[in-house]
């Protein structure tokens, strides 16, 4: 673990996998160090926004010394999200995987994805945890514009856009179902640790 | 309107070139990719509500580069902070940071300030627009919060708070006109970088371009040389970082910057004087020095 400072702002906590993460993040958010507004997780790293005047010795401390616990999987929610396989890349991703059309469905709705972490824009949630087959890169160059509900593919990730923005994903379908709404409690259905099923829409 | 009569307040006449409704952000979201937002002067909104008796978090008016008025809808008390703005009352001069009448139907005006960039205009009892996941600041990067103000836009105003103002004016040191001097702390990331480049950061000075908004302020100087190429994974970001993309050049995050970034962070400004860097100008000239770990 190495304790990064962020200034006075925060402190940015690297650790060697997603798994130490979110364990530590579970851990800390059980017992919240004052001070602490905000968490970030991300990949590798945890962040922890600190409010005005936070004692960032303290806080620090408090990292070094709470016992990360137990993240089960099998405890968290499970989301089933149907997802109409018409996405304008789908050829692309079947190409760039060696796979048919219909095998990149089979792969996409054949395991349990997990929200890894979100950051891309409000409802976004990094899904990982998906068939090595689907790994694709990134398209070359980015839409400018990507529509709400598209389903996409980058590196090991799967993601679901949660409003109209620009994106370079490879798009393989869309969902009716509305990942960010600020009036609905909660706003956004993909959390970090939420399960995603993906399912094929009629 | 169907509107209650009480939470009426004023009517937006010219928003100026940017007008948002600001209190101190959304925070315990970032998790699902909600971004802090709130006043990107923090310290000049809490002085504004202090002198009002508000509560600190209340919302006001940030007025980007003066260019706003708007007319009372009742008698108001408001209290404008922030950059300089020559303020008028029905034509007749007013002050800054200090309270100010305003009678039903009078039209309060912001000029250009001839220093800073964010003036605020707080009114007590606070701007009452409905809240947004627990803020009423507008995020210009995720469209979170009220739309940004326009021209017949009627904001509501809540009730007085208790708490009396105890005094009318506040003694504000002045902002600097051309250069400007902000205290960094050594980023996360560093190590990323050459040591020539953080010497290089604290040396030179670097231009504030037009690329400036309530995201970041794009910096232009010296480039950053980084000491190694691989790709940072997306990591969480904190007001006052000074990000640095592919250019070399780097840019100092803002109230509304992403949750998250995907470039190398070398510096972080301390944050009292994240505010001072939001009252920088295009133009502007900004010179980094350091204070070690343990400043608070």
């Amino acid at each position: 673990m190495r304790v990064l400072p962020c200034a006075d702002s925060g402190l940015l906590v690297e650790l060697d996998d997603l798994t130490e993460v979110r364990a530590l993040h579970a851990a800390l958010e059980a017992d919240r160090p004052e001070g602490v507004t905000d968490f970030v997780p991300a990949a590798r790293t945890l962040l922890l926004r600190l409010g005005p005047g936070a004692d960032v010795t303290a806080i620090e401390h408090a990292v070094r010394t709470v016992r990360p616990g137990e993240v089960a999987d099998t405890d968290s929610e499970l989301l089933r999200v149907p997802v109409v396989y018409d996405g304008v890349d789908l050829a692309e991703v079947a190409e760039l995987t060696g796979l048919t059309e219909r095998e990149v469905i089979a792969e996409h709705t054949g395991t349990e994805w997990t929200v890894a972490f979100g950051g891309f824009a409000p409802g976004f949630g990094y899904l990982m945890g998906g068939s090595p087959k689907l790994e694709v890169p990134r398209r070359v160059e980015s839409r400018t514009r990507v529509p709400l509900g598209a389903v996409g593919l980058a590196g090991s990730f799967s993601g679901i856009y949660p409003r109209e923005s620009p994106g370079g994903w490879q798009l393989i379908g869309r969902t009716e179902l509305r990942m960010w709404q600020v009036d609905r409690e909660p706003p956004a259905l993909l959390r970090p640790g939420v399960r995603v099923r993906f399912e094929e829409a009629e | 309107m169907n509107r209650d009569r009480a939470s009426v307040g004023l009517e937006v006449l010219e928003p100026g070139p940017l007008a948002t409704v600001q209190d101190l952000g959304r925070h315990g979201l970032a998790g699902i990719g909600v971004g802090s937002s709130g006043a990107a002067d923090r310290g000049s909104l809490r002085l504004a509500n202090r002198l009002l008796g508000n509560d600190e978090n209340a919302a006001a008016v940030e007025v980007t580069f003066g260019g706003f008025a708007a007319r009372a809808l009742r008698d108001l008390t408001v209290a404008i902070t922030g950059a300089p703005c020559p303020v008028t009352v029905d034509e007749r001069g007013a002050a800054t940071n200090a309270l100010v009448r305003v009678p039903a139907g009078a039209v309060l005006r912001l000029g250009v300030p001839d220093r800073g960039l964010r003036a605020y205009v707080a009114v007590r009892g606070g701007i009452a627009v409905d809240p947004v996941l627990g803020s009423r600041s507008t995020d210009v990067l995720s469209g979170l919060g009220p739309e940004q103000l326009c021209a017949g836009v009627e904001l509501p105003v809540g009730p007085a708070p208790r708490q009396l103002p105890v005094t009318d004016f506040a003694p504000v040191a002045p902002l600097p006109a051309d250069e400007l001097v902000l205290t960094v702390v050594p980023g996360p990331r560093q190590d990323w970088f050459t040591c020539e480049a953080f010497a290089a950061l604290l040396r030179e000075s670097y231009a504030v371009t037009s690329e400036t908004n309530r995201v970041g302020i794009r910096l232009d100087g010296p480039e950053l040389a980084r000491s190694r190429d691989d790709e940072l994974p997306s990591e969480g970001m904190v007001m006052g970082s000074l990000q640095v993309p592919p250019s070399g050049r780097p840019t100092l995050f803002l109230a509304d910057h992403p949750v998250t970034g995907g470039y190398p962070v070398i510096a972080v400004v301390v944050a009292c004087d994240v505010d001072k860097a939001a009252q920088a100008r295009p133009g502007m000239r900004v010179r980094f020095t350091v204070k070690g770990r343990g400043h608070r």
